[in-house]
């Protein structure tokens, strides 16, 4: 029990080393430094990532809705916070918006959450019948339905039709979405180990098994399936701040295989995999990647050849086929990451060099 | 109430339009053990099923302590008393050994302390690799834990669907006592096996089975003289 507590405890002051490196980058770094828009950006799929290994890593649920989850989330927290004043310009093409109040931040993230909760609730009464690939053909569905019903004229008053949404509150500290991404994914860890999730994993390992020791099956999947998508509209939510602007063409299918590729670098059933896969996917997609994209010449004068527009996605692609041959199991595997074993692990290897030079002597 | 602890009556299960079960009744004694031998698909594994709920039977009766539980789901049917520890052992194998017993006990509100106790008295390797996870052991240790996992649930009556399958003759040895000793604690066994010979030494009652029905009832020991019996399923190399 006490072994339990100090790893608990170190990687609570991992957590709290890791919150205050983002707060002092939001103090002190220049305004135009790529650790804005890069953590920001890892913030919101390290979250979107985390519930999706809630469904597919945990319960075993292969989804791929969540795209569509994401959307439904975005569109409520902007929907729900444009400033009362600027709700008749945002929504010009349509007269005016039909709803007349702004909701404060929190409030709105967590109505973003549980509207698509609704909506995972409405679908998974049907669809969760379905088993591994018919699920993800199913959930895929599901998203690109809700994307093409947003767009429609007859919804423009409430979801501004084709048109994006903008001028919602939309915060540009990186605490903020390190807090709600952090809170977010601290509760789903509590999910995870406490009894329910140790029925979610057992349905994953074996459902015959599971059902045998009266587990419900249909009750259980559909909590979990529930719960990642909350997360996952919350997740939505954040990604409507960082764009500073909502629009229904940002949420394609290609944004699940985005969050899936993050969720398997890192590790199915791994959630400290997920979040550090977040940070390697962004960070190299749209930072340390970027100069492949721009043509380049040397001191001689000449083309350096391959460089170019496009050229980061073929190197970002060939790195993600390496990371897939040679961990196969992504870089976390099924484990989580722990300060204390390492620790302990680096101790061992002190202690035994000690030992030697101890017998060298005699 | 009844002796009996558990009444199947005229019980049929079809698989789309194949009759697996046909019209069979048993009965099992309470505090006995009690066993289905048979060959394969002959619907034994289909009788267990049923009874746990995960397979619906098109009609019939199956009474638990003279309550008629066709139709519950297996949730209710765990919690009334009843588990089933299914074939192939099926652990968890992500999870750890305690972890795996805890899954065991998933329905109960109460505490569980005392059966953990048990369990890990009874199988005292399952302590020492309680943070093992399950997929790491070995065929018999799984099996242990499949049992210890199903008790639980402090059940009333456990069933077991062939446990002695793929392990070494030693181990199914070790197995087979350990039925004993759950039995001889007060909870009623109703086993499966193709492992005729060893199943007929522990049972008191025994039912033979044949693609759906029951052709042969009686004690253990009258089953394991029986000359069709020996014929069919213990082999001829017992009467040399």
């Amino acid at each position: 029990m006490w072994e339990k507590n100090k790893r608990t405890i170190c990687n609570l002051i991992l957590v709290g080393i890791i919150i205050l490196l983002m707060i002092l980058i939001d103090l002190f770094a220049p305004s135009t430094s790529m650790w804005f828009s890069v953590l920001r950006k890892v913030c919101t799929f390290a979250l979107a990532a985390v519930s999706m290994n809630l469904l597919n890593g945990f319960t075993g649920l292969f989804s791929l809705g969540q795209a569509g989850f994401m959307l439904l989330g975005a569109y409520t927290y902007a929907i729900l916070t444009i400033p009362v004043n600027m709700r008749s310009n945002v929504f010009r093409n349509y007269g005016d918006s039909v709803i007349h109040f702004q909701m404060p931040l929190v409030a709105a993230l967590i109505l973003a959450g549980i509207v698509a909760a609704f909506f995972a609730f409405l679908i998974g009464l049907p669809v969760l019948r379905l088993k591994s690939d018919y699920l993800a053909i199913a959930t895929l569905g599901f998203a690109e339905i809700v994307r093409g019903l947003v767009q429609l004229q007859s919804f423009g008053p409430v979801t501004n039709g084709p048109d994006p949404i903008n001028m919602f509150t939309a915060p540009k500290s990186i605490t903020v979405y390190a807090a709600i991404s952090g809170i977010s994914i601290f509760i789903i860890v509590l999910m995870i180990n406490s009894t329910y999730g140790r029925a979610f994993k057992a349905i994953r390992d074996d459902e015959i098994a599971a059902e045998a020791m009266g587990i419900n099956l249909a009750h259980h999947k559909q909590l979990s399936f529930v719960i990642s998508s909350f997360f996952c509209g919350i997740a939505g939510a954040m990604m409507a701040m960082c764009n500073t602007s909502v629009s229904s063409v940002s949420f394609t299918t290609s944004m699940t295989y985005q969050i899936l590729l993050v969720v398997v670098i890192g590790g199915i059933g791994s959630i400290s995999g997920s979040i550090i896969a977040a940070f390697i996917f962004y960070a190299s997609s749209e930072w340390w990647l970027k100069f492949l994209d721009l043509e380049t010449y040397t001191k001689a004068g000449s083309k350096v050849p391959l460089l170019g527009p496009g050229f980061r996605m073929v190197v970002f692609s060939i790195l993600i086929m390496i990371i897939v041959l040679f961990f196969r199991q992504g870089i976390m595997g099924t484990r989580e990451i722990s300060v204390y074993d390492g620790i302990m692990k680096i101790k061992s290897v002190f202690v035994k060099d000690r030992a030697k030079g101890g017998e060298s002597h005699e | 109430m009844s002796d009996n602890i558990l009444e199947i009556k005229t019980l049929n299960v079809r698989f789309g339009g194949i009759l697996a079960v046909n019209d069979i009744s048993l009965d099992v004694r309470r505090g006995k053990i009690v066993t289905l031998i048979g060959a394969n698909g002959a619907g034994k594994s289909t009788i267990l099923r049923s009874v746990s709920g995960i397979v619906k039977p098109v009609h019939g009766e199956i009474l638990f302590e003279g309550e008629n539980i066709m139709g519950l789901t297996p949730e209710q049917i765990v919690k009334k008393g009843i588990t089933l520890v299914p074939e192939g052992r099926r652990v968890f194998p992500n999870l750890t050994v305690l972890e795996n017993l805890k899954m065991g006990a998933y329905l109960r509100k109460d505490n569980y302390d005392n059966d953990l106790s048990y369990v890990y008295r009874l199988f005292p390797r399952l302590e020492e690799r309680s943070w093992q996870s399950a997929g790491t052991l070995s065929g018999g240790e799984q099996q242990m834990l499949a049992v210890g996992r199903a008790l639980m649930s402090s059940p009333k009556l456990i069933m077991m669907d062939e446990p002695s399958l793929g392990l070494a003759p030693l181990v199914v040895r070790d197995i087979f006592s350990i039925i004993r000793t759950i039995n001889e604690n007060g909870i009623t066994v109703l086993l499966i096996e193709q492992n005729a010979n060893m199943a007929l030494k522990t049972c008191d009652y025994g039912y033979v089975i044949e693609t759906g029905n029951i052709t042969m009832q009686g004690e253990g020991d009258k089953l394991l003289n029986d000359e069709r019996v020996k014929e069919a399923y213990l082999g001829k190399s017992r009467n040399g």
